[in-house]
């Protein structure tokens, strides 16, 4: 491409589907266009600081963090984990990314006609498990029945409330050019344990999902002093999704290096048979971490004393705005790493 | 990993683009027909490590691309219908027919589902007797012989609620029509490896005495590649034109006869569109006639169907190497990944999508 072509983004909206299609759920760009066309054009909020996994709000002179997700994973238990689980700590990492301590989580259940109710009985012993492991209460919820065929068994959504301590502030904005991209763990593993047991795929040994909870991991990181500048955990879309949203809000460019990312051999097996890339693939337990390089080392030394950063690394470093949000040093030299579009579609041939 | 990493090595990589140039002393275009070398090739950046005089081309060996438009809207047309589920390899699924594409379809309430193997749209087919399984069966030589071994399966079984929508297609006289094509420039071939692991090196031998040009039958990793053209290089400096084989963990020169005799059983050679080329004769694959019974087009009264292509998109002449995906005026600003204008930058071995996802910055 020549050095005067046009910038990547399309200059204009085209809304190709009037109707509302899966891959606008994946994480990706298509998901992203929805929210900003539809949800922040009405939602938005002037007095808000820019988007991140939970809205910061002060009141009183007391900082604190709410956040909602949804969960409709399928199938209802998988390998590492379950709704219930993926309910609780999904939420509670949102909490812990916008640097919050997790308090308190809400629970709306919305069942189909004819979920058993043993399933229900296992599915919230796990989220009472989940919730004494990561140090939070559920203290409100809400259960509604749909009838068979309208709901697939179950649906959860969890509400996350947590105090944000003094002096400590984790935002998109704060990330500068210089600072260092930590990446606690191996990517990929959460995604293809969904695919493989909802597709009935068998490999030679079980991919279990990474779902765990993070806010004890990002709490040592703050106690140490560490200057962090910013936090994200990278669900849908996989770590590139995540890169380039923290990019694109702080007006920043990152650059990684693709062999410093770690993969386990069974998920790069698992992603090299059907075609899929590990950077794309939705994580539960893993997330990115921008620190002030100088405390970049120390910040490792934190995380790989945790269980759930043993496996920490640098991938890379913040710049100034590039050709584009994210770059990636691979072989051949240096290329755009994008977000997904859409879903990943597995080969054909 | 086996198989993959060794052959991704770069320091072998950087070996062989020297070794090529020191051999290269005019200017070559070669063609690379499989969409997954294409791809190969963007993504580890092989075009940057050849020397300037080598031009590589990319030909139109990406399936889900070349599937001509009416079938796709016969697809929809299908997966529409309450009665039927239509199945589909995951790449079908965001190609633009003339008005939607079957990601649309599904949204709308059709049942579109996708599969990993023809042989999971029989056993559906076997589950749910009161529902017509439909196969969208896209796809080179490669896919072709599941493909017939699904069909064969079916008719042994007796599952009749079971049919195909043939959209297969068949390498060699694609390559014969751009070859003599007027503003054909091409002087070697990279061969598609998986095709002759099927087919054999045969055809290929009649491409390279007709037409006289080198073809080296090439695997699909970053020095699987560099190898190729390394063979097709030294081929062309010594005016030689015969076949190679690159990818011999992969090919043998009389191929798979399995699978062969299936094909040859389930299927019948015919003139098949190629989105964006035309109609090309022997260039598909339908079904024979002792299996024409599970043809999704004659079951579902859509044999007489027809559609003029939107003139628009330039798919056609990415995928006959005429122009590169950056020099269509709409790469990048009109046509993405999300909103596509052909199949070229949907598939995930069209060209187009492979110069978009893995386009390259100018660094150090």
């Amino acid at each position: 491409m020549s050095p005067e072509a046009p910038p990547f983004t399309c200059p204009l909206p085209v809304q190709q589907y009037a109707n509302v299609v899966l891959a606008h759920g994946a994480g990706g760009n298509l998901m992203h266009r929805l929210i900003d066309d539809v949800f922040v054009k009405v939602f938005a909020n002037p007095d808000q600081e820019a988007e991140h996994d939970s809205a910061v709000l002060e009141c009183d002179g007391v900082r604190f963090a709410f956040t909602t997700d949804s969960y409709v994973v399928h199938p209802l238990f998988f390998p590492g984990g379950d709704i219930g689980s993926l309910a609780v700590y999904g939420t509670v990492n949102d909490l812990a990314v916008s640097g919050a301590r997790p308090l308190y989580l809400s629970a709306g259940f919305i069942l189909e006609e004819g979920l058993p109710v043993e399933t229900l009985h296992r599915v919230t012993q796990s989220m009472q498990a989940a919730a004494q492991r990561a140090g939070v209460t559920i203290v409100t919820g809400d259960t509604k029945v749909v009838e068979r065929g309208k709901g697939d068994g179950l649906f959860i959504n969890t509400a996350g409330i947590g105090m944000v301590p003094e002096g400590v502030s984790s935002l998109p904005a704060q990330v500068r050019p210089g600072d260092a991209v930590l990446l606690n763990g191996d990517v990929g593993r959460h995604g293809i344990a969904i695919m493989a047991a909802r597709e009935g795929l068998a490999f030679e040994t079980t991919i279990e999902s990474d779902l765990a909870p993070l806010a004890d991991l990002v709490a040592q990181l703050f106690d140490a002093g560490i200057e962090v500048h910013c936090l994200r955990d990278c669900t849908r879309g996989g770590l590139a999704s995540a890169l380039n949203e923290i990019a694109a809000t702080a007006g920043a460019g990152i650059t990684i290096d693709e062999k410093a990312i770690p993969v386990l051999e069974d998920v790069r097996g698992a992603c090299e048979l059907l075609g899929l890339d590990p950077l794309h693939v939705a994580n539960e337990g893993r997330l990115v971490t921008f620190v002030a390089p100088g405390d970049a080392d120390r910040a490792l030394e934190v995380m790989r004393r945790h269980p759930l950063g043993a496996d920490a690394t640098v991938i890379g470093t913040v710049t100034e705005r590039a050709a584009a949000p994210v770059l990636m040093k691979t072989f051949g030299g240096i290329r755009i790493l994008d977000m997904l579009s859409g879903d990943q579609l597995p080969r054909i041939c | 990993m086996r198989f993959v990493d060794e052959y991704r090595d770069d320091m072998h990589a950087e070996r062989f683009a020297r070794a090529i140039a020191r051999i290269t002393t005019r200017p070559w275009s070669i063609m690379e027909v499989c969409g997954g070398q294409t791809h190969a090739i963007v993504r580890f950046g092989i075009d940057q490590l050849l020397p300037d005089e080598i031009t590589l081309i990319h030909g139109p060996g990406c399936p889900v691309c070349v599937t001509a438009v009416e079938l796709i809207d016969k697809a929809i047309d299908i997966a529409l219908r309450p009665e039927a589920i239509l199945c589909s390899f995951g790449d079908m699924v965001r190609v633009p027919g003339s008005a939607k594409d079957l990601q649309a379809a599904k949204a709308a309430g059709g049942d579109v589902r996708i599969v990993y193997s023809p042989l999971d749209a029989v056993r559906l087919a076997g589950e749910e007797p009161d529902r017509q399984v439909v196969f969208f069966a896209v796809g080179f030589e490669t896919t072709a012989p599941v493909n017939a071994a699904a069909v064969a399966q079916a008719a042994r079984r007796g599952i009749e609620n079971f049919s195909v929508l043939v959209a297969h297609v068949r390498i060699p006289p694609a390559i014969e029509a751009i070859l003599s094509g007027p503003d054909n420039r091409v002087e070697a071939l990279v061969a598609p490896g998986h095709v002759c692991a099927v087919m054999g090196t045969s055809e290929y031998e009649a491409i390279a005495t007709q037409y006289g040009i080198p073809v080296v039958v090439t695997g699909f990793e970053p020095l699987d590649i560099l190898e190729g053209i390394h063979m097709g290089v030294t081929q062309l400096e010594h005016g030689e034109a015969k076949v190679e084989t690159q990818y011999a963990r992969g090919v043998k020169p009389q191929g798979n006869a399995t699978a062969m005799a299936l094909m040859n059983e389930v299927f019948t050679v015919v003139t098949r569109k190629w989105r964006g080329i035309g109609a090309i004769p022997y260039g598909g694959l339908a079904l024979a006639d002792a299996y024409v019974g599970f043809d999704a087009e004659r079951r579902f009264g859509l044999v007489d169907y027809s559609v003029t292509e939107s003139t628009e998109c330039l798919s056609g002449q990415v995928l006959q190497g005429i122009i590169k995906p950056e020099e269509c005026p709409m790469f990048g600003g009109r046509c993405t990944p999300e909103h596509p204008l052909g199949a070229t930058m949907v598939s995930a071995e069209g060209a187009c999508a492979a110069y978009y996802r893995y386009r390259r910055v100018s660094a150090g």
